[in-house]
C-alpha cells in the first residue's frame, strides 16, 4: 500500500509538471528568461512578477499561439523597448567593441604570455 | 621619500575614489526607453465597460493628436496625476484616450465616480498585453501620437503642469 502511494505520488508529479517541460510554457520560459525586465531591472521577465513582466509572459504565449517564431518575438519586443530588453546584445556598429575587445585581449594575452615562455627557455 | 610618495598614491586612490562616488552615486541606473519617434500598429482595443472594439485610428474625429493616458484605480499616483489629467482634455486638436490597464471593472468606476471622467474615450487592457504593443510598460504613462500613429512624445509616470505645457506646444 505504501509503495503503491508512492508510486501514486511520482506519477501525479511527472503529470502536473509534464506541460511545463514540453508544452508551450517551456517556449514561453525559454524567451522570458532572455528578456530582461524592466520594471525590476536585474531580474529576467521569466524571474519577475511585476505586472511588466506578467503581461509579457502573456503576450509570448498570444504569439506564439498565433505562429510567431522565437525570433520574430525578440525583434517586436526590441522594435517596442530597444535592445536593452534581450540579455544578449545583438552584434551591430554600436556592440562591435563588446565583442571585439575580449577576443582581442584573449590574443594578445596570449602573445604575451608565449613571448615571456620564449624568453624565459633562451 | 617612500612615505612621500605612497601618500601621494593614497591621495589619488582616495580622491578617485570620492570622485567616482560623486559622479556615479546620483546617476539615473534604470532603463527607460526612449523611442520616440516609434510608429505603432493600428491595434484594436475593446472600450472599457463595452462589448466595443476600436482601431486606434478609427479614434480620430476632427482631432489631429491623440494623448493615450494608462490608468488604474490600484495606482497611486494615477490619483495624484488625475487632476493634471482633466486640463489635458481642454486642448483642443487632442483626443484624450484613456487606457484602463489590468483593473476591476467595479474599482475603474468607483475611480471614475470619485475623480471624475475627463476622458473622450475610455479603452481596457486587461492582461496588459495592449500597453506592450504601445510601448509601454507600467502605470501611469502617456502618450502622445500624431494622425500616423506615431508617437511623439512618451512621459512615463504621472504628468504635471509642465508636461502639460509641452504637450500644448506639441499639438499646437
Amino acid at each position: 500500500m505504501k509503495s503503491f502511494k508512492f508510486i501514486f505520488f511520482l506519477l501525479f508529479c511527472i503529470f502536473f509538471n509534464l506541460n511545463n517541460v514540453f508544452g508551450e510554457n517551456a517556449k514561453v520560459d525559454e524567451i522570458s528568461k532572455n528578456l530582461r525586465c524592466l520594471i525590476c531591472q536585474g531580474q529576467s521577465v521569466y524571474d519577475s512578477q511585476s505586472e511588466f513582466a506578467l503581461s509579457v509572459k502573456t503576450l509570448i504565449l498570444i504569439k506564439l499561439e498565433s505562429g510567431s517564431s522565437e525570433k520574430d518575438i525578440y525583434d517586436f519586443l526590441k522594435s517596442k523597448y530597444g535592445d536593452w530588453i534581450v540579455y544578449e546584445p545583438e552584434f551591430n556598429n554600436y556592440t562591435l567593441i563588446l565583442w571585439i575587445l575580449p577576443l582581442f585581449l584573449f590574443i594578445f594575452g596570449g602573445f604575451l604570455i608565449a613571448r615571456k615562455v620564449i624568453i624565459n627557455k633562451r | 621619500m617612500r612615505i612621500r610618495l605612497s601618500f601621494i598614491f593614497l591621495f589619488i586612490l582616495v580622491s578617485s575614489i570620492a570622485l567616482i562616488f560623486y559622479k556615479s552615486l546620483f546617476e539615473e541606473k534604470n532603463y527607460i526607453p526612449k523611442n520616440i519617434n516609434n510608429k505603432i500598429e493600428n491595434i484594436s482595443i475593446k472600450e472599457f465597460n463595452t462589448e466595443n472594439i476600436f482601431f486606434l485610428k478609427n479614434l480620430f474625429e476632427d482631432e489631429k493628436f491623440m494623448a493615450i493616458n494608462i490608468w488604474a484605480s490600484w495606482c497611486l499616483p494615477c490619483r495624484e496625476e488625475h487632476q493634471y489629467i482633466k486640463n489635458l482634455s481642454r486642448i483642443d486638436n487632442l483626443k484624450l484616450v484613456g487606457l484602463n490597464y489590468k483593473d476591476k471593472t467595479k474599482n475603474a468606476q468607483k475611480f471614475l465616480e470619485d475623480l471624475g471622467n475627463p476622458f473622450d474615450i475610455i479603452l481596457s487592457d486587461t492582461d496588459g498585453t495592449k500597453s506592450i504593443f504601445l510601448g509601454a510598460y507600467g502605470v501611469p504613462e502617456t502618450l502622445i501620437l500624431d494622425s500616423e500613429l506615431k508617437i511623439i512624445k512618451k512621459h512615463i509616470g504621472p504628468i504635471n503642469s509642465k508636461i502639460i505645457d509641452e504637450i500644448k506646444n506639441l499639438t499646437n
